[in-house]
């Protein structure tokens, strides 16, 4: 089971190097914006896997805070960035 | 033990799905594909992993893990579709790559999101 959770959370560095990338390289600002919404949804998969390593329940409404927080920042994101851009 | 198994083949599912998506996001060329790498495999992985993490918890706390995965079914469509829209006004999807474009022609200037 050790190395099942050493091999998924390596996985999930991947997935973020590659979503970092994404991020610094993106050429256009909502580019950046999804890049950093998947990267809100791998630090919630990963925090999943630390709750399930330790078999510790305490931590799950950080899951749930974490991903409310992620939709409401991208949301509001999305939005400014159309107002700065004088889409509205 | 067999649940034990369950959850490592779940988890690693998962996380496989998610590495895809973010080579997705890396690789892919124009924005509305990279939105399709940026939802779909990401939500389907988030959703493995939950379940993978749920058969190792006591019954309490997988009916919050549950609530988790509703919230992120919810929501990733709405970021999508935000993204898109502001990308179709900002100019950065190009509607010579497009095989349909419904929203040709239907913009209004000032239409309340």
């Amino acid at each position: 089971m050790t190395l099942v959770f050493t091999v998924v959370t390596a996985l999930l560095c991947l997935a973020c190097a590659f979503t970092v990338a994404r991020l610094l390289l993106g050429p256009d600002t909502v580019d950046r914006i999804a890049a950093l919404d998947v990267l809100v949804i791998i630090i919630v998969a990963a925090a999943a896997v630390y709750v399930a390593i330790y078999r510790d329940g305490s931590n799950i409404p950080l899951l749930a805070a974490v991903a409310l927080l992620g939709f409401v920042g991208s949301a509001t994101a999305i939005r400014l960035t159309a107002r700065r851009k004088g889409l509205r | 033990m067999i649940l034990d198994v369950v959850s490592a083949v779940l988890m690693l599912v998962g996380a496989v799905s998610c590495v895809l998506g973010a080579i997705g996001l890396v690789r892919l060329p124009d924005l509305p594909s990279r939105l399709q790498a940026a939802t779909k495999p990401q939500t389907l992985g988030l959703l493995l992993i939950l379940a993978g993490t749920a058969l190792r918890l006591e019954m309490e706390s997988a009916v919050t893990l549950v609530l988790v995965a509703l919230f992120q079914v919810i929501t990733a469509p709405v970021i999508s579709q935000l993204l898109g829209r502001t990308a179709y006004r900002g100019g950065s999807v190009h509607p010579e790559h497009l095989v349909v474009d419904e929203l040709a022609g239907r913009m209004p200037e000032e239409m309340d999101r």
